[in-house]
């Protein structure tokens, strides 16, 4: 901006709305909803071993509207939802939601009367979290993949959200900054033993 | 006291030791099979023969009477022969059930008697298009919640609860899930809620 030739040095600028997602994105709160054993792990992650701090998200609050970050872990029953969406609406904007572990994605294997199939039927979902249950690396990986969502990083998604097939423009613009990048670093990438003749 | 100085305990076989220990074991689990069947027996004496009938699968007594009766037996069970716990009250619905059945459901009730050491069951059919059957929570107040769980799950009403709501599932649900006439998925009641979405969803 040109800004810091007539501020001198201690000052940097930027703008506003990058500065707040500066902000929230290395401070987020988590609101645990822990109802099965992704909770556990979800307990490891925060504490001491995994210690989630290091990414700016160890104040748990068990109050919805202290915090901006929904964990789901667990199974999501009948009688659980509306308590879930309860919540959800308690929490302050701007907020993002976890969706962690098979169960609270998917259903997971228990496939009954009473259980929510996935809870993103019902509640908005950012991240979801593979697994049963998740590896805290897991889930330190998505509350990451979150921050760059919250600091407006264009979150890579292969999958179109609209017709739920690959998206093909997305993978050939990647391959295509892959290609870019290791020409440049590494130089151009040897040809295959097949190859050969057609080049 | 000082002759036992220098001495050594005797010698144990463990595998006689673990034998002789089996063979009591085994012992006495043949006097609570004798036991049991005296109990579930006596139960079946209360009644005129034809009215009760009593049977044996496994060692285990079960004990069928007629539901009318089934609470003054039930009483009698905890006056008389001592049976100062009901460990469970639930049901079976013999729907998908092989066999010639009376009646859709049995109430089953399940007594221990903590001095006896000993367990029987006692069971009653009840019918399909109006299932009921006297409570025993005024006998053991442990039967409480079982009877709502019972009722929360099948249906069956227990007369003289005095507050026989669902247990488990939502107040509002309806239907009674473990019936076997119920589907495994439902009803469509895990797909009925509303869908919250963001306000803001672009600016996000």
């Amino acid at each position: 901006m040109g800004l810091e030739n007539f501020l001198g040095d201690g000052f940097i600028s930027t703008r506003i709305k990058d500065l707040l997602a500066w902000g929230r994105k290395n401070s987020l709160w988590p609101m645990p909803f822990g109802t099965a054993c992704c909770a556990i792990e979800m307990m490891s992650t925060l504490s001491s071993r995994y210690d989630m701090s290091r990414f700016g998200a160890e104040v748990v609050r068990f109050s919805p509207r202290q915090s901006d970050m929904l964990i789901v872990g667990g199974r999501v029953t009948l009688k659980m939802m509306p308590v879930l969406q309860r919540i959800w609406l308690q929490m302050p904007e701007p907020k993002w939601a976890i969706s962690m572990g098979a169960c609270a994605s998917c259903g997971g294997v228990f496939d009954t009367y009473t259980m929510i199939q996935g809870v993103d039927q019902f509640i908005p979902i950012d991240v979801y979290v593979p697994g049963c249950p998740p590896r805290p690396e897991n889930l330190i990986d998505a509350v990451r993949l979150l921050q760059d969502k919250v600091a407006g990083k264009d979150v890579q998604r292969l999958m179109d959200e609209r017709t739920g097939q690959p998206n093909l423009a997305r993978l050939e613009a990647m391959e295509a900054r892959r290609a870019e990048l290791r020409a440049r670093l590494v130089g151009p990438a040897p040809a295959l033993a097949g190859q050969e003749a057609r080049a | 006291m000082s002759e036992t100085r220098g001495t050594s305990l005797p010698v144990l076989d463990p595998a006689a030791v673990r034998k002789e220990r089996r063979a009591r074991a085994q012992e006495a689990e043949a006097r609570r099979h004798e036991r049991e069947r005296a109990l579930a027996e006596a139960v079946t004496g209360w009644f005129a023969p034809g009215e009760a009938s009593r049977a044996e699968l496994r060692h285990q007594q079960t004990v069928t009477v007629p539901v009318g009766r089934a609470h003054e037996t039930l009483r009698r069970c905890r006056d008389e022969l001592g049976f100062d716990l009901l460990t469970d009250v639930t049901v079976v619905d013999t729907l998908k059930l092989e066999g010639d059945h009376p009646e859709r459901f049995w109430v089953v009730w399940q007594l221990l008697s903590l001095a006896q050491n000993a367990t029987i069951w006692v069971r009653a059919w009840v019918n399909e298009d109006e299932p009921a059957c006297p409570s025993v929570r005024d006998l053991w107040p442990a039967a409480g919640y079982a009877e709502r769980e019972a009722y929360d799950m099948f249906g069956v009403e227990f007369t003289g609860h005095g507050d026989l709501r669902r247990l488990l599932m939502p107040e509002d649900y309806a239907g009674f899930p473990l019936r076997k006439d119920y589907p495994l998925r439902g009803r469509g009641e895990r797909d009925n809620f509303p869908v919250i979405r963001r306000a803001n969803e672009e600016a996000l």
